[in-house]
């Protein structure tokens, strides 16, 4: 699976599954920027097929709801979806 | 940077041209596109380049699986739309908003996904009848209370037997099967509260 990944500040593994045409997880990845902190995305969107459905199957393990933006830290805790509070708490 | 080669280019020009057409659209309607503009150009030119991809306006904040049948649930405007502008004011992607976040009297911010679990796994043969893909979710009780209260008697169709209310626009007559009026009656502007049961 290849991760793009976006320098920053360590704050420990921030994975972020978003898709190219969503402006919510383009709010997520501004918002990252913004706090300079390091992470990696998927835009699952870009996938090929078989790729796409592992990574549906990983964000579902997560977010039942499968939505997008989807992120992960630290393999302990994620945000459903683009909440900026959220995203800044978890995120510390 | 994440974008495929293959893509093909959307313009600034064409998304600015769907922009117009469909706020025009939507006002002609009583809908409204959110007002923040380079939001909603945002998603207008994920909806082209959806378009691009797989032929139809796939939702830009869903991950369409590619296949028309599959997806018509998720075409935009998808069929969550209007239940999630009653209940949140905006539709999932946000593309579509209620007056009252035009008013800058509620925020749009992310909402529960409403499309069944058994779609979003893209299972083609979920059942098109079963509860979950039922558009509206509404109060069953209210209905039932609101059915036994509306006129009809015992003239055939039998209104309790209905899978959606009726509603009637008092100023028009604009008829429509859904678990609450709309915002404004798309034929003539009235407002929500100008509807009455009607079946």
């Amino acid at each position: 699976m290849t991760f793009q990944h976006v320098e920053g500040t360590d704050k420990g593994r921030i994975v972020l599954y978003s898709l190219s045409t969503c402006m919510w997880c383009r709010m997520a990845k501004n918002l990252l920027r913004d706090l300079g902190i390091g992470y990696e995305y998927i835009d699952v969107d870009s996938l090929q097929a078989e790729e796409k459905d592992a990574v549906k199957k990983e964000i579902k393990k997560w977010n039942p709801d499968g939505s997008y933006p989807t992120i992960i830290i630290n393999d302990k805790e994620c945000v459903s979806g683009f909440d900026e509070a959220e995203i800044r708490e978890k995120i510390k | 940077m994440s974008g495929t080669t293959e893509r093909p280019e959307v313009t600034p020009e064409e998304v600015e041209r769907v922009f117009k057409k469909l706020d025009q659209e939507a006002e002609s309607a009583g809908y409204h596109l959110n007002p923040d503009k380079e939001f909603t150009l945002g998603l207008i030119e994920g909806m082209l380049v959806n378009e691009r991809r797989y032929g139809y306006w796939a939702c830009p904040c869903r991950l369409a699986s590619g296949k028309k049948s599959e997806d018509l649930d998720i075409i935009c405007p998808c069929d969550y739309r209007d239940a999630d502008l009653s209940e949140y004011g905006a539709c999932f992607c946000a593309l579509y908003v209620s007056q009252e976040v035009v008013d800058g009297r509620r925020k749009a911010r992310r909402i529960p996904e409403r499309r069944p679990a058994e779609k979003l796994s893209g299972a083609s043969e979920a059942p098109a009848e079963s509860p979950g893909a039922r558009p509206f979710e509404g109060k069953p009780a209210a209905q039932d209370a609101a059915r036994a209260e509306a006129p009809g008697g015992s003239a055939t169709p039998d209104p309790t037997d209905l899978r959606y209310p009726v509603w009637r626009c008092k100023v028009c007559g604009y008829l429509c099967a859904r678990d609450g009026p709309p915002e404004v009656c798309p034929i003539c502007k009235a407002r929500k509260e100008r509807f009455e049961r009607f079946l």
